[in-house]
């Protein structure tokens, strides 16, 4: 398991790797926002949590398809499959190694892209804990929609298509914590939604990918 | 018997190739199999491995003690010849990778990134990783692919080797492997009838 993590962190951060595309793709959307609002900051502030939780679900869409469809073009997966690891094992780990490189540093680069939006003092504390919440269920729904599309050419926008609307609920309540943390009211039901989500997404979610896998591998 | 394969029927892509297939392999023992293209080798060998299942009859063999090599490698590109092997080594629970280098030739190149090898040292690295895997069935799929005459002796070698230990190989290939001790099958006689079309539905499916 540990070896498998290792591995999969090492290809994503070597050339071609793919480590950087999604936080490069939250830069881009975070700078270019501001320009498209124009100067007006108290507008700014306002939609800074929805635009700032936005950015980090579309960059984590970005690198999805990669969670496994490398592993089945070189024949990889095949070979996890017949291995003494687990199915479910396989899929839970790539789920973390693709949020290790992936949601981290996404968490960890908002604070500083919530200053290019203005977003207010009092939410970053929130934007932080609701990302760092939120983005685990991103990646393991993501990794459940990798699996569905394995094997298909160009699997992308179906892909897309297929997880967008199990990233809505997690979107819903992430955002919501962080409006609702700027703003200076309770977060805890929000909080507690989100933190729901996640905890049922990891749990359930590598056994339905475990079991699409081993149909696409037929 | 390590490995048992009774009235074994197996389809691809919901037609089925090869019907009442019957072998059994003892410990020490190698069978090599044959057939034209598409005569479902493959097939059978994605079924003894248990990547798909089977649509009638039983294999048995304890999945725990099996390792399958396919067509494609495994390699990752962008890691060494010593990261990939010692990848493989860990999954299956095993730490020294000297003596798969050494089998297959390939200490020298074990610092260098596996995507700048050739065609035939990629496969080389491949069969090296059954090496790490300490399993006691191969199931191999064409293992000598893109090889040249000195990495075929070097793989009859490794296969020599690994039964004269106690192992098993199951392998499908065109060419000679100069294995004296080797049984053949040639699946072309377990070829399956084409399935009777007894319904109007049953042409569409």
């Amino acid at each position: 398991m540990r070896a498998l993590l290792i591995r999969d962190i090492r290809l994503a951060v070597r050339a071609g790797g793919g480590f950087g595309l999604g936080l490069s793709f939250f830069l881009i959307v975070v700078v270019l926002v501001p320009f498209g609002v124009g100067p007006q900051n108290a507008l700014l502030a306002r939609i800074a949590p929805g635009i700032l939780w936005l950015g980090a679900l579309l960059a984590c869409l970005l690198s999805l398809d990669r969670i496994f469809a490398l592993d089945w073009e070189d024949g990889s997966l095949d070979l996890l499959a017949t291995s003494p690891l687990p199915m479910e094992g396989i899929v839970s780990i790539k789920a973390l190694a693709h949020w290790l490189t992936t949601g981290l540093p996404l968490v960890l680069a908002a604070p500083l892209f919530g200053v290019l939006l203005n977003l207010p003092e009092a939410g970053y504390k929130w934007l932080i804990l609701s990302l760092l919440l939120g983005t685990p269920a991103l990646s393991v729904i993501g990794a459940f929609g990798a699996a569905l599309t394995v094997g298909l050419k160009r699997g992308g926008l179906l892909l897309s298509l297929l997880v967008l609307p199990l990233y809505v609920p997690t979107l819903i309540f992430g955002a919501e914590v962080a409006r609702r943390g700027a703003e200076g009211l309770q977060v805890a039901t929000p909080l507690l939604m989100l933190a729901g989500i996640t905890c049922g997404a990891m749990a359930l979610l590598p056994f339905a990918s475990a079991a699409v896998l081993r149909v696409n591998l037929r | 018997m390590i490995l048992n394969v009774t009235d074994l029927t197996i389809a691809r892509g919901g037609i089925p190739v090869l019907e009442d297939l019957t072998f059994s392999l003892a410990q020490g023992q190698v069978l090599v199999l044959r057939g034209p293209n598409g005569s479902g080798k493959t097939t059978l060998l994605r079924t003894i491995a248990g990547l798909q299942p089977p649509v009638s009859g039983r294999v048995e063999v304890q999945p725990e003690s099996l390792v399958y090599a396919g067509h494609a490698d495994g390699i990752k590109a962008t890691l060494t010849v010593a990261e990939n092997l010692n990848f493989w080594a860990q999954v299956f629970g095993n730490a020294d990778i000297s003596h798969a280098l050494a089998a297959f030739e390939l200490g020298a190149f074990a610092d260098r990134p596996a995507g700048a090898l050739s065609a035939g040292q990629k496969r080389r690295l491949g069969l090296a990783r059954l090496l790490v895997t300490g399993r006691v069935v191969w199931v191999l799929d064409e293992p000598t692919v893109s090889l040249d005459a000195h990495a075929v002796a070097m793989f009859a070698m490794a296969v020599r080797t690994h039964v004269a230990g106690g192992g098993v190989a199951l392998i499908a290939t065109h060419i000679d492997l100069g294995l004296d001790e080797a049984r053949v099958l040639d699946v072309g006689y377990y070829r399956a009838r084409a399935l009777a079309v007894d319904d109007f539905d049953g042409a569409f499916l």
